[in-house]
């Protein structure tokens, strides 16, 4: 049913993905599913990388590992932006259709007050693609 | 002593690592350092809003502030003779210092372009630009002068042309007149070429040369070197590993007052400009209350800005700013005196190079009003711009050789600022010369754009047009600058979360607030001053930092 599964990492905050990262090994078993891993940095020096080439490295090499738990095939998508925290949601959508995902699952936090100025990118993501989209809650796979 | 890992010799850095760090983009000299951007950094989600700061340099940097905000507002008639004692002082004892630091820096960035050193290229030797050239120097030019062109490109040359036309005046031995260098008493195409010389000179290679050396150095050290993106990085070569610590956090510090205090004295100039000119066009009453609310409207516009990032609020509110820029420069070239102008480009620029040494001499001044109230005060001003300036310069620059680099930044935002004060300086000693129009010339500094206005066509249009520009300007400032001081205050990190960008803009609108009421422009001058003097002498030792930075590193042919 679904061919490519989208996972937007944040390689400086694995524990917030952790959850999602289970249910999307067992969604790419399910539907037998290639995992594109999307990361998304800036050019300049920041805490995971000191380089946009670095950071690609990286993030082929988290892939990599995590093949290996789901056994599924893997690819990767390096984002370079200016300013990842404005644009993280229009290049995420972008995104999906450059790696021609089916299916994007990422966390969110539950909804809050602030969302009306401050939208989740999960939320905002889901509003703007064709893509089916799986919002993972904090807490979801326990 | 510093630790230099690669001793002489540039080297790729080697990929055999677990952590893998590989050439930035072909050979390059990247720094060995142990500290992991972010490291010392604080991460928590107070009241549910996620932080992620430096906590020393952001906890200092800000309370110092916040004091200073309260403080100001609180006392306000005890403030203010403090504000104008500080200021005389700085700038009657301390001029030099600023006279001489700019020119070293435009010493070293025209120097750097003829040495081997020029063909280091930004990013790694097989590095690519990021940006076209068009739309580099937009946001270059947007970036460095913005609201002074507006409040002084009618008013500078005016000025000066007056103080020029009466001649020096003395007392008890002193020179009280305001003319630079020794004025040209009744020599009206003298005072006019003195005074297009002397604005020039403000507007043209010393401004551009503190930017070109700040950007250039953060540049290297940030995609080179692969250091954070903050001051401290600069003196990696001279103090090693110990700009982790306190003397980093202090140059850091140093750099986010610099740039919070350039950046409200530019908007205390834009507030006041968009103010007298909303009485002027629609009687909008000029006092502390429509200031106020000018700058808090401005204010939300900004955090809407700085909400959409740099791609979509800061750049497209800096191409809208140079569209309007640029159509208000055709229009007054081509309404006003086109043939005086365009003669006087040539004309000015050769001025400029013939009073160029007199002007910046930094002892022995006999106009040691212009030298000291002008010259000194915009020397502050611009070096107190200059880590804003220059970070921003260094975050679109990537994939330039040094000597692309020093040329595109110098030379041409030079050039622009040569056109555009040339076209308004010009038309308006034009109005006063052949016209016989004086009202310009006596109008206050901030109104004296629109009085030029006036006496040509479609002014209502052109002055509404020009009160935009200010505003905009004014909201582009304040939304870039909200991202270069969260920057420095995350420890280098450009994807510190939203609510610190939030918290800068609102920062910036209440201390521009405060220090308009607790002492007027007076306040806002002193205090970019008093922060542009410290910095002068981290960017003076700072020279030092990337000449030693750009000899380690691989030269491209």
């Amino acid at each position: 049913m679904f061919k490519k599964i989208m996972v937007p990492v944040d390689l400086a905050h694995l524990d917030v993905i952790e959850p999602s990262l289970k249910i999307v090994a067992d969604q790419a078993k399910h539907y037998d599913a290639e995992v594109c891993y999307v990361g998304i940095t800036a050019a300049t020096p920041g805490s995971v990388a000191r380089t946009p080439e670095e950071f690609t490295q990286k993030l082929e090499a988290f892939a990599q590992e995590r093949a290996k738990v789901h056994g599924q095939p893997v690819s990767t998508h390096t984002i370079v932006s200016p300013d990842p925290i404005a644009d993280l949601d229009n290049d995420l959508i972008e995104a999906i259709d450059k790696v021609g995902a089916d299916l994007v699952v990422m966390p969110t936090h539950p909804p809050k007050h602030a969302d009306v100025i401050m939208p989740s990118h999960g939320g905002k993501v889901a509003t703007h693609t064709k893509a089916s989209v799986f919002l993972v809650r904090p807490g979801a796979s326990e | 002593m510093a630790k230099q890992p690669n001793d002489g010799k540039p080297k790729a850095p080697d990929n055999t690592g677990s952590e893998g760090i590989p050439a930035p983009e072909g050979p390059a000299n990247l720094i060995d350092t142990d500290y992991v951007i972010g490291q010392d950094n604080i991460t928590a989600s107070p009241l549910g809003i996620n932080v992620d700061l430096h906590g020393k340099v952001f906890l200092f940097s800000s309370l110092v502030i916040l004091l200073f905000v309260i403080a100001t507002l609180a006392l306000q008639d005890q403030m203010e003779p403090i504000y104008n004692s500080v200021f005389s002082f700085l700038t009657t004892k301390l001029s030099w210092v600023f006279i001489l630091g700019a020119n070293v820096f435009v010493v070293l960035a025209i120097g750097l372009i003829f040495t081997p050193l020029a063909k280091v290229r930004i990013g790694g030797a097989d590095a690519t630009p990021d940006f076209g050239y068009l739309g580099w120097f937009a946001m270059l030019f947007a970036a460095g002068m913005g609201i002074g062109l507006m409040f002084y490109g009618v008013s500078e040359p005016l000025t000066h042309f007056g103080t020029a036309m009466s001649g020096t005046t003395m007392e008890n031995g002193v020179r009280t007149d305001w003319a630079p260098l020794g004025a040209a008493a009744g020599d009206q195409a003298g005072a006019i070429d003195l005074s297009m010389a002397a604005t020039i000179f403000h507007w043209g290679l010393h401004p551009w040369g503190a930017y070109a050396i700040v950007g250039l150095s953060l540049a290297i050290f940030a995609y080179n070197k692969g250091l954070p993106l903050t001051m401290r990085s600069i003196f990696y070569p001279i103090l090693g590993e110990r700009i982790w610590g306190w003397p980093g956090h202090v140059i850091d510090i140093l750099a986010v007052f610099a740039t919070l205090f350039g950046l409200t004295t530019s908007l205390g100039l834009g507030a006041t400009q968009a103010s007298a000119g909303l009485h002027y066009l629609f009687d909008v009453p000029d006092n502390n209350t429509t200031l106020i609310l000018l700058i808090m409207g401005i204010t939300v516009v900004a955090l809407g800005s700085i909400m959409l990032g740099v791609d979509k609020g800061v750049q497209r509110l800096s191409q809208l700013n140079m569209l309007l820029a640029l159509m208000l420069l055709v229009f007054v070239i081509a309404v006003g005196p086109t043939v005086m102008i365009a003669i006087g480009v040539f004309d000015n620029l050769l001025g400029y190079v013939q009073h160029l040494p007199a002007l910046s001499m930094p002892f022995g001044r006999e106009d040691a009003n212009f030298s000291q109230g002008w010259t000194a005060f915009y020397w502050a001003w611009w070096i107190a711009w200059s880590p804003f300036v220059g970070m921003f310069i260094a975050r679109v620059s990537r994939g330039r050789t040094v000597r692309e680099f020093l040329i595109s930044v110098l030379l041409v935002p030079s050039l622009a600022s040569v056109v555009w004060m040339t076209a308004f300086g010009t038309t308006a000693i034009d109005q006063v010369v052949n016209q016989g129009i004086t009202t310009v010339q006596d109008a206050a500094l901030e109104l004296q754009l629109f009085n030029m206005l006036e006496y040509l066509p479609l002014t209502q249009i052109t002055s509404f047009i020009g009160i935009v520009l200010v505003i905009v300007f004014f909201v582009t400032s304040s939304d870039s600058g909200s991202l270069v001081i969260d920057s420095i205050t995350a420890g280098g990190k450009v994807d510190a979360p939203k609510p610190q960008r939030i918290f800068w803009a609102l920062i910036e609108g209440a201390l521009a607030i405060a220090l308009l009421l607790g002492g007027g422009l007076a306040a806002l001058q002193t205090a970019a001053l008093t922060t542009g003097l410290p910095f002068t002498l981290v960017l003076l030792v700072g020279c030092y930092g990337i000449v030693k930075g750009l000899m380690s590193e691989p030269r491209s042919n």
